[in-house]
């Protein structure tokens, strides 16, 4: 109903059209959803209304079990990525430093990383037991391999100007990777860590929602098998919102790195 | 060393021949530390019995029906996503105030966990294929939709104006000079898009366990028949890797030339 009531104010410039059109668009999926669950199509349990979500939602954010999960997943998140991108890294690095390894091993690399990384899960099981450390595993084997490819071809990208300036100081290895290569690589490389820690979120959350007895992905499961729509409903939203809002505060980093 | 030197063969293809010798030496390894036991050979099996495991999967697994099953899930998402996704690049294209509004939530659904709303198809359509094609429409959807919107963006002004000059009408205009010149860009949505699809066809199968190759994984696994596990695993790496080839042998191939 506000959207309507907000289309027939004369459009001051583009920027609130678009706004307009943005609220429009999600009050009408809103009353869809809505209509939907009111209109008896579908199982009334399966699409739950808005103000069963909303109950959810409170429900699910005024407990703490929600916070002890999310602290277990984000525990085994931050791991992953590290884990993965630090090795994803130092693979990376030699990737992209010389065309040998680049010739060598990059297509390894090139082809193994779209495959679905999720079918290892019964391998990690069977290494790192049934607990948080299998799923580590997993994320990080899915975070591995954006980050070596991005930094592998962040490191070519770097003027050869740089280079030949480090190496007119005479910078030694060490020296030429912190002063020289690493900064001129930043944006890549953080962008690799982005899409790096997306995959490692999506690699823990789907391991934990396969076999596990705790975090999101757990609540997740549990949900749908107690058939407690709104509170599954609830928890995909918070997770969604979660996901969105870390992948954004990355995006800001490596654009903060450009103005810089 | 110096006849290595010499053969212009070897000389030419050393650094792949080394990666290849460093791989192969790598499962040599394993086997001899599976073989001596410091690695544990009930979690880890020999390679070669992986490698003989092959033909047991092939034979007693009906792995080609498995495949077929899950070729005809991805296929069928396949040709979802590019029945909605071009005509949803292209209405983006010509309707600027929407394309505004929504370019900024297509990227980002691009980088969100879908496959995470899995048990939400599985409420809404059961352990069925549809759940597995939803989730891989949505995961392919957005890189056909902004790829086919950047590459209908990308088309020269001067084809425009040659178009204009012809006085072509808006249907002429989109099918002689908009469609093939944006085709190139369309053609790598496409394929980014059913490498998508692929990706999340074989992981929503192996989470639900339903359908083809994915199910044969959680099987073996259940069974603890370990070589026949990290068999089925590789053979589903195989086929994603053979998937990736021809898709992007077949993009070169289609691309106009300039």
């Amino acid at each position: 109903m506000a959207a309507t009531g907000t289309l027939t104010i004369p459009q001051k410039s583009k920027m609130d059209a678009v706004l307009v059109l943005r609220i429009a668009i999600i009050a009408s999926l809103l009353v869809f959803w809505q209509l939907l669950s009111m209109s008896g199509l579908l199982y009334e349990d399966v699409v739950p209304g808005l103000p069963q979500i909303t109950a959810g939602l409170y429900r699910l954010l005024t407990t703490t079990e929600f916070y002890v999960n999310l602290k277990v997943t984000a525990g085994e998140i931050l791991a992953a990525s590290l884990i993965g991108g630090l090795t994803g890294m130092i693979a990376g690095l030699s990737l992209g430093g010389s065309y040998f390894m680049e010739r060598a091993f990059e297509r390894y690399f090139y082809y193994l990383g779209p495959t679905p990384k999720i079918i290892f899960f019964p391998l990690m099981i069977m290494w790192f037991g049934v607990g948080s450390g299998s799923k580590v595993a997993m994320g990080a084997v899915s975070c591995f391999f954006p980050v070596a490819l991005a930094v592998a071809a962040g490191m070519r990208r770097i003027p050869p100007i740089l280079i030949r300036v480090g190496e007119s100081f005479r910078a030694n290895r060490w020296q030429m990777l912190t002063k020289v290569h690493l900064p001129a690589m930043r944006e890549p490389v953080v962008n690799g860590f982005r899409l790096g820690f997306g995959v490692a979120l999506i690699g823990v959350l789907l391991a934990e929602t396969k076999l596990s007895n705790q975090g999101l992905g757990f609540l997740v499961i549990q949900n749908y098998q107690r058939f407690d729509m709104p509170g599954m409903y609830a928890l995909l939203i918070a997770i969604f919102v979660i996901a969105v809002a870390v992948n954004a505060a990355l995006g800001r980093l490596s654009r903060g790195g450009r103005r810089r | 060393m110096s006849t290595v030197a010499r053969d212009p063969f070897l000389r030419r293809w050393a650094p792949e021949l080394t990666g290849a010798a460093v791989i192969i030496c790598g499962f040599l390894l394993i086997e001899l530390l599976v073989r001596t036991a410091i690695l544990n050979p009930y979690v880890v099996p020999r390679p070669s019995d992986v490698l003989l495991a092959f033909e047991r999967i092939v034979v007693e697994e009906q792995i080609l029906s498995r495949f077929l099953v899950t070729a005809a899930e991805a296929g069928t998402a396949a040709v979802l996503v590019a029945l909605i996704g071009i005509p949803l690049g292209t209405l983006l294209q010509g309707v600027p105030l929407l394309r505004k509004a929504t370019e900024t939530w297509i990227a980002g659904m691009a980088a969100a966990p879908i496959v995470l709303i899995y048990p939400l198809f599985l409420v809404i359509f059961g352990r069925s294929p549809w759940t597995i094609i939803a989730i891989a429409v949505l995961a392919g959807l957005p890189p056909v939709a902004m790829l086919t919107l950047e590459g209908l963006s990308a088309v020269r002004p001067a084809l425009v104006d040659t178009g204009r000059s012809f006085r072509l009408s808006r249907w002429q205009m989109f099918w002689k000079i908009m469609f093939p010149a944006a085709l190139p860009s369309i053609f790598s949505g496409l394929r980014i898009g059913l490498i998508f699809a692929l990706i999340n066809v074989v992981g929503v199968e192996f989470l639900i366990n339903f359908g083809g190759l994915g199910p044969l994984i959680n099987e073996l696994a259940e069974r603890y028949d370990m070589p026949g596990t990290y068999a089925a695993i590789c053979f589903v790496v195989f086929v994603s890797i053979i998937v990736f080839v021809v898709m992007e042998r077949l993009e070169k191939w289609l691309r106009p030339v300039r």
